[in-house]
């Protein structure tokens, strides 16, 4: 019984596909049976085709642009501050010491608190939703920098000490190195919370393009096939960014635990 | 005579309020094959990193030939390979590394990488990573690592503690043609009494903290040693002597 079941094709009988396949039966389900109101659960065939169309159509393109724009920018930023202070952070013990508690703070703090402030200082308009996720990105990637030069394995750089390398051979050859695994985790970290600071910025902060925008329009406007595209849509986004980024991680720090 | 490549005086080490080791002297000969052994926590350790410049002491003084360590080269093999060796750079460029430091050109770097493939028979690719290796083999590589620049004196600490009993033999008996053929000074810090004896000509005997020689067992077996070497006599009476020092110094 079993063997069969393992020599079904294995490209269709994948058991990564098991959860989207239950969640979709389940969906189909709940919205044939009447579960939820069809007021609040548009079926999936309706909100695909909503998504589909929106494709086709080209409107979905430039709001998906936007947001993937804006959190780019956010992100490279955030990373080109975020790494050499990291590094200075991570180096001395003393004053990682003295600011742990304010990096500490910061990132316990809900970046969405922040939005009044951020206006404030850079106005209703472009500048403020990336300056917010950038600083939301630059915290995460300061502190996984950080940590990742102060965890660098001690018996490497004693290897490197011990066949004559200077301090900043050291730094070059075995600090750098012993971090970018820790480093490449800040950084796909960072990413994620731009883009939800970004969506979240689009939809309050006020806006007329992105992905953020067009969810809340559609809700606005009770077009809810339209809201669940754009949230799938959004979620495509996020997670695309996850993959890209694992994948250049695999790619980029392939010793990583070994 | 010889003369002696290691000579540690009025040496003294605290470590966590206690004396680890209190005006402790020891003389290494240059050419000799010297394993240190003695009871856990006595800083066996401690002590070739302390040579080696790898740890800080509070007095006292280390010399190679009347030069600090700065001023001479060595090498240096660690217990665990895996955590010593650079796993972002090839095989190749960890054995080149310490010859990058040195301002070495490409090419002689190579040269001299080849130059130690051919001693050591090595038959597998060095242009993979670290990891990619058994065990053996990066231990291996490391070995190869701490000899590429010709060094005076060769440290070795607790080199076999994470390898199996068939790996440690090969490398037991790679570091013996090295030995042989180089003359380099080794220094090894070992926690099995049979390698100790086996592979040194001179086995010093450290007491529990704070620290002394108890004694220093000269093993007269002439190199290469081998299968035979574990039941001749001479071999045999200088681990037992040993172990007796040894139980003798646990026990106080």
């Amino acid at each position: 019984m079993s063997t069969r079941l393992v020599n079904w094709p294995r490209h269709i009988a994948r058991p990564g596909m098991i959860g989207p396949v239950c969640i979709v039966v389940l969906w189909s389900l709940a919205h044939a049976c009447g579960w939820v109101s069809a007021r609040l659960l548009p079926g999936p065939l309706e909100t695909f085709e909503t998504l589909c169309q929106s494709m086709l159509r080209g409107t979905l393109w430039p709001d998906l642009e936007a947001t993937g724009l804006r959190t780019l920018y956010a992100f490279l930023i955030a990373a080109l501050a975020g790494i050499p202070i990291g590094i200075g952070l991570g180096s001395s013990s003393i004053v990682y010491r003295s600011t742990e508690f304010v990096i500490d703070f910061f990132r316990s703090t809900p970046a969405t608190a922040l939005f009044p402030l951020f206006l404030l200082v850079f106005g209703i308009g472009e500048g403020s939703k990336v300056a917010i996720a950038a600083f939301s990105a630059w915290l995460v990637i300061v502190f996984n920098t950080a940590y990742g030069v102060m965890n660098a394995r001690r018996s490497r750089i004693l290897a490197a000490r011990v066949m004559g390398a200077s301090n900043f051979r050291v730094l070059c050859d075995v600090m750098f190195y012993e971090s970018l695994p820790q480093t490449f985790i800040g950084l796909r970290l960072g990413i994620s919370y731009a883009l939800v600071v970004i969506i979240v910025a689009e939809m309050f902060i006020g806006s007329s393009t992105g992905m953020g925008h067009r969810i809340i329009d559609a809700e606005q406007v009770y077009d809810l096939a339209q809201m669940y595209a754009g949230i799938i849509a959004t979620g495509c986004l996020g997670y695309a960014v996850n993959l890209g980024f694992l994948t250049v991680e695999r790619r980029f720090v392939r010793w990583s635990g070994k | 005579m010889l003369s002696a490549a290691v000579t540690v005086e009025g040496l003294c080490k605290r470590f966590a309020g206690q004396p680890l080791y209190d005006d402790f002297d020891l003389d290494i000969p240059a050419g000799t094959f010297t394993s240190i052994f003695g009871p856990n926590g006595c800083g066996k350790s401690t002590l070739i990193n302390m040579m080696a410049g790898l740890a800080p002491f509070d007095a006292g003084r280390i010399r190679f030939n009347g030069r600090p360590v700065r001023d001479v080269k060595i090498g240096y093999v660690f217990q665990n390979y895996r955590d010593a060796l650079f796993p972002w750079w090839r095989a190749i460029d960890n054995i080149e590394y310490p010859l990058k430091i040195q301002g070495m050109s490409a090419a002689k770097r190579r040269e001299r990488v080849q130059e130690l493939v051919a001693q050591f028979e090595v038959g597998f690719d060095l242009d993979r990573y670290p990891y990619e290796f058994s065990g053996g083999q990066q231990q291996l590589i490391s070995i190869l690592r701490a000899l590429a620049p010709h060094p005076e004196v060769l440290f070795l600490d607790e080199p076999f503690s994470a390898l199996d009993y068939e790996t440690t033999l090969f490398i037991r008996e790679k570091l013996q043609t090295v030995f042989v053929d180089n003359g380099i000074t080794m220094i090894l810090v070992s926690h099995d009494l049979e390698d100790a004896v086996y592979l040194a000509n001179r086995v010093v005997m450290l007491t529990k903290r704070p620290t002394r020689v108890a004694e220093t067992v000269m093993v007269g077996l002439p190199y290469p040693r081998t299968d035979e070497t574990l039941y001749d006599p001479v071999f045999i009476d200088a681990k037992r002597h040993s172990l007796d020092i040894f139980q003798r110094e646990v026990r106080k």
